[in-house]
């Protein structure tokens, strides 16, 4: 106990207070900016800490991986493009509640659920950290493997109206997972010879095409501000802490379940908040609202993620091994900084674990606290009209994407996930299905594979594995029963009421196009080694009789006639196409330049004076990113001009 | 935007001009490319390498950290190899997860190692060690292991604990990898938990997270990699002058020394993965004087009191070595002959059905 408050004592130093400060506010700053994340921040802040007292320099970094999920909500609600993997949840329903006007209060109660749900998460993570080891221990690769298939059961009480679609988006999703590396043999599947996707396509280019692209897209189609309902943003503020207050056992569940997932090492941040947005939904009596701006679907993952970042210190701290991406970096600024994780963490260096802890709480607290007073202003850029932003939200999509792999593979893959995404939006198929089976692809297939190694058959009779059977079980079943009670009270069912409108002609031609996936790479997968080709040929099963079955259901109810938004939408993707081209070749920060100011200018009607300060605004923005952060960008045929001026200033 | 190309043609004039003027050798600004992702072995030893490094090098130039990750560092290294100026400002630094792709003929190499001169190559050791209840008490009773099947948690056949892999065949283990371990760390966690029987960790490692153990009774090593002296021969590993060696291993098992093709293949790798674990190079194509300079600067860093204290916490207690005192050996190291690549391939085949 003395040594928990000789800790506290310590942080609360003017020289840790100030450094920790320092961490939090470049937390936010590589948290609100797409594409980068704590491993950006890392990067920023590890030439500085070698060499710094042990303490200060951890509360630095704490500083900084405890806020990043706090910052980036601010673009997943207020552009719907999830500013890290760990907010793509956020997205789900905050970007609908800031299209109707609502940004202030998605944003104010995703910050406060934050700060309580990274607080909760610090003081399990006291506690749990002197007993951890033996828990942490308890999940092997059986145990892991069941919690892969938790994640995946979520897509049932996602897919909405058909539990097909559902079944055959998540199976797309599972099979696109598979490309790259087998785990168990280290074969190469589905790489057709292109080096890029020998390392399988990004999470962050996945979340984007999926997501991030497909609003834009359909947003720039109509042209309109993004809230294109009436202005509550005075209100909405006070509102999202009431919404927060009033959910407050939500809350507490999301933020217990974030931390517990954080502190296994295996499956991180960017499941947890996909597992706590369904278990807020089956939970919720009225589930009609979820997708389309429900405030619980924002309250739910924002407090599981800052909880599991919390958790995720756990196995760092005690195993040296990562719970998470930002945990991973966090471990290697330990190593920078002379301490090696371990046993010894909870005996001989309690202060220092404590410190972090400590750390942890404040800097939660802290960026959460300065969030909410950015607020009001920030959310005033979704009353801008959408055409106006459209360039700067795309140099930012960009840019987030060749962070990923930096090459042209990146902005080439997505483009391709985009093409999904945009015909899974406009043919309301569930694009979060899609996003959870490749998350949970690897690790799935790799947890199955070695459980069945290490325990031969027995593993499904391990205790754990029975236990999250039995959850699985429940989560399947109870939710339906529990619904026909209701409806069977009420007369009536909401579920059933609400089925989205599907539009047929779409349905087939995504279908028929998943299929043909399906043929294609079955064909290539047929002859390598079983422990190769497995789990593909199941996730192509999955796909494959999902699709038949959309068919067949297409044609049991024919005679419904195309929208025009999905070929209007292809013809956008085929424009992001060439202009993705044009920033890889022409040079990233000419032609940010060139198409933002000719973009204002001619599609926005936005005036010389207007386009032309937006264009010179990004183009600095970008610099000062390259300069501070040591970013690259794709130079092309004349950003080496560009540069040597800046270089000179 | 004619003007605006002349103006920056000038500036970019201006700028040649400042750096050809400058007295020292080394330019101002080095690039060191990390092939791997921030925060992983290879970019914490580049990061504790780089201020040092500077400290050294006459002018202190700014030594610039740049990570590229992707394909397990092939991707970052055939950037390098396609993009670096040979005017000795970009540097990078690679690791056994680079060279053995090479060695291997992984067809997604393009970099040539032979056109790059090593300045500086941090060596590593490592262990290998088992369950108390296999029946073992201590390294004496290595034999103990040969009838039983020992799970091993591993990367993948191709990684780090490949020249483990051929030595506990050599030693005739009924070794049962399970692939798919996301790092060395996932692999020793899969041993703490029970899974795995037998394991294997790099010294630092070791150290940290496996010596408490040993203290604890919950492993036993069994032998190290050990390390090689100046006349060739490997000896006991200085940080574990306990643990045997695999050689010696081998001869408590089979009564004489190791030999033989899988013996030398076995070597390859090992000096490849573990004598030459982490090398920074620079293109040959740089003038020789900045090569050169790049050299004196490490011999003078090693030689350092305080780099050789703070070396031996973070990286290990071995001694770096000169990049012009190695070039040899370590183009020997990873220059496999048409035989040896034979017996590897099918060597890879037949014991994990893993085609190169």
């Amino acid at each position: 106990m003395s040594v928990l408050l000789s800790a506290l004592d310590q942080v609360m130093s003017v020289m840790h207070l100030s450094y920790l400060m320092l961490g939090v506010v470049i937390g936010l700053v590589v948290g609100i900016i797409p594409g980068l994340g704590g491993i950006a921040g890392m990067s920023l802040l590890l030439p500085f800490i070698y060499g710094m007292d042990a303490s200060v320099g951890l509360g630095m970094l704490m500083g900084l991986v405890a806020v990043v999920p706090t910052g980036d909500t601010f673009t997943s609600v207020l552009m719907g493009i999830p500013g890290s993997s760990s907010s793509q949840a956020t997205v789900m329903d905050g970007f609908p509640l800031a299209k109707k006007g609502q940004a202030a209060r998605a944003l104010s109660a995703a910050f406060l659920s934050s700060m309580i749900g990274g607080v909760v998460g610090a003081i399990i993570l006291s506690l749990f950290i002197l007993v951890a080891r033996p828990v942490v221990l308890a999940f092997s690769s059986a145990e892991l493997f069941m919690l892969t298939l938790l994640g995946l059961s979520v897509v049932a009480s996602l897919s909405g109206g058909s539990v097909f679609k559902g079944l055959a988006a998540c199976g797309m999703g599972l099979l696109v997972g598979t490309i790259g590396g087998a785990p168990a043999t280290g074969d190469f599947r589905f790489t057709f010879d292109v080096d890029y996707l020998y390392d399988g396509i990004p999470l962050i280019i996945v979340g984007l095409g999926i997501f991030a692209l497909p609003e834009i897209i359909s947003l720039l189609i109509r042209n309109k501000a993004i809230a294109s309902e009436g202005n509550q943003l005075g209100h909405g503020l006070g509102q999202g802490l009431k919404d927060v207050l009033k959910n407050l056992p939500l809350v507490g569940r999301s933020s217990v379940f974030g931390s517990l997932v954080g502190a296994i090492p295996g499956l991180g941040g960017s499941v947890v908040d996909w597992m706590t947005y369904s278990f807020a939904m089956g939970a919720s009596k009225d589930k009609s609202q979820f997708g389309k701006g429900e405030i619980k679907g924002v309250i739910a993952p924002e407090s599981a993620n800052n909880a599991c970042s919390c958790g995720s210190m756990v196995p760092t701290i005690l195993f040296g091994v990562p719970g998470s991406g930002a945990a991973a970096v966090f471990l290697g600024g330990m190593l920078l900084l002379g301490i090696q994780p371990g046993v010894t963490m909870v005996t001989t260096h309690l202060d220092l674990t404590y410190t972090i802890i400590w750390s942890l709480a404040l800097a939660n607290i802290l960026g959460a606290a300065l969030c909410i007073f950015l607020t009001r202003p920030i959310s005033l850029l979704t009353y801008i009209k959408f055409s106006v932003l459209a360039p700067v939200i795309l140099t930012l999509i960009l840019f987030a994407a060749y962070q990923a792999t930096r090459s042209l593979g990146d902005f080439v893959a997505l483009g391709g996930i985009a093409l999904i995404g945009v015909m899974m939006k406009s043919a309301n198929w569930p694009r979060p299905a899609f996003l959870i089976g490749f998350v949970l692809s690897a690790g799935a297939e790799n947890y199955f594979f070695q459980s069945i190694q290490f325990y031969g058959d027995s593993w499904f009779t391990r205790p754990g594995v029975l236990i999250i059977a039995a959850l699985i079980a429940c989560g399947l079943l109870v939710p339906p029963l529990f619904r026909k009670w209701v409806a069977k009270k009420r007369q009536l069912d909401r579920g059933l009421d609400e089925a989205p409108s599907t539009n047929f002609s779409a349905d087939i031609w995504i279908a028929g196009f998943f299929l043909v996936v399906a043929i294609v790479f079955g064909y290539k997968v047929f002859d390598e080694q079983l422990l190769t080709k497995a789990f593909p040929l199941i996730a192509i099963t999955i796909l494959g009789v999902s699709s038949v079955m959309v068919i067949a259901q297409h044609i049991k109810n024919r005679g419904l006639v195309e929208t025009s938004e999905i070929r209007q939408g292809i013809i956008y993707i085929l424009g992001f196409f060439i202009m993705s081209f044009l920033y890889f070749e022409v040079g990233f920060l000419v032609t940010t330049f060139l198409f933002t100011l000719l973009f204002i200018y001619f599609f926005a009607k936005g005036g010389i004076f207007k386009s032309s300060a937006i264009a010179f605004g990004l183009l600095v923005f970008l610099l000062v990113m390259g300069r501070v952060m040591s970013v690259d960008y794709p130079e092309g045929l004349l950003d080496g001009y560009v540069l040597t001026i800046a270089n000179m200033i | 935007m004619k003007k605006l190309k002349h103006f920056a043609l000038s500036a970019i004039a201006a700028l040649t001009v400042t750096t050809a003027v400058a007295d020292n050798v080394v330019p101002d600004t080095v690039d060191f490319t990390i092939p791997f992702g921030v925060g992983g072995g290879t970019d914490v030893w580049g990061r504790f390498m780089a201020p040092n490094l500077t400290a050294h090098i006459d002018g202190n130039p700014t030594i610039v950290i740049k990570n590229q990750p992707g394909g397990g560092s092939i991707t970052g290294t055939n950037l390098f190899y396609k993009r670096a100026k040979d005017d000795g400002s970009n540097i990078i630094g690679t690791s056994a997860s680079t060279l053995f792709p090479y060695m291997l003929g992984d067809k997604r190499v393009r970099f040539k190692l032979d056109e790059w001169t090593p300045i500086l190559a941090s060596p590593t050791g490592g262990v290998v060690y088992v369950q108390p209840d296999l029946g073992i008490e201590s390294s004496a009773e290595v034999s103990e292991l040969l009838d039983q099947e020992l799970k091993f948690a591993s990367q993948g056949p191709t990684q780090l604990e490949l020249p483990i892999l051929i030595a506990l065949d050599l030693l005739g283990a009924d070794v049962k990898p399970v692939f798919g371990m996301k790092s060395r760390g996932a692999g020793r966690l899969a041993f703490e938990r029970g899974e795995a029987t037998i394991d294997f960790q790099t010294s630092s490692a070791y150290m940290s997270s496996v010596q408490s153990l040993v203290d604890a009774g919950k492993a036993i090593p069994m032998f190290s990699v050990g390390v090689m002296n100046g006349a060739g021969n490997i000896v006991r590993d200085p940080a574990f002058p306990d643990v045997p060696t695999f050689e010696e291993a081998y001869e408590t098992v089979h009564g004489k020394k190791p030999s033989g093709m899988q013996y030398d293949v076995y070597r390859k790798f090992l000096a490849a993965g573990f004598a030459f674990q982490k090398v920074i190079f620079v293109p040959s194509d740089a003038p020789s004087d900045v090569i050169a300079s790049y050299n004196d600067a490490v011999r003078k860093m090693i030689a350092d009191g305080n780099f050789q204290k703070e070396a031996a916490v973070q990286i290990g207690p071995y001694q770096n070595a000169v990049g012009l005192d190695i070039a040899q050996y370590l183009s020997d190291a990873v220059n496999i002959s048409p035989e040896m690549y034979t017996w590897i391939k099918d060597w890879l085949k037949s014991e994990f059905n893993y085609k190169l």
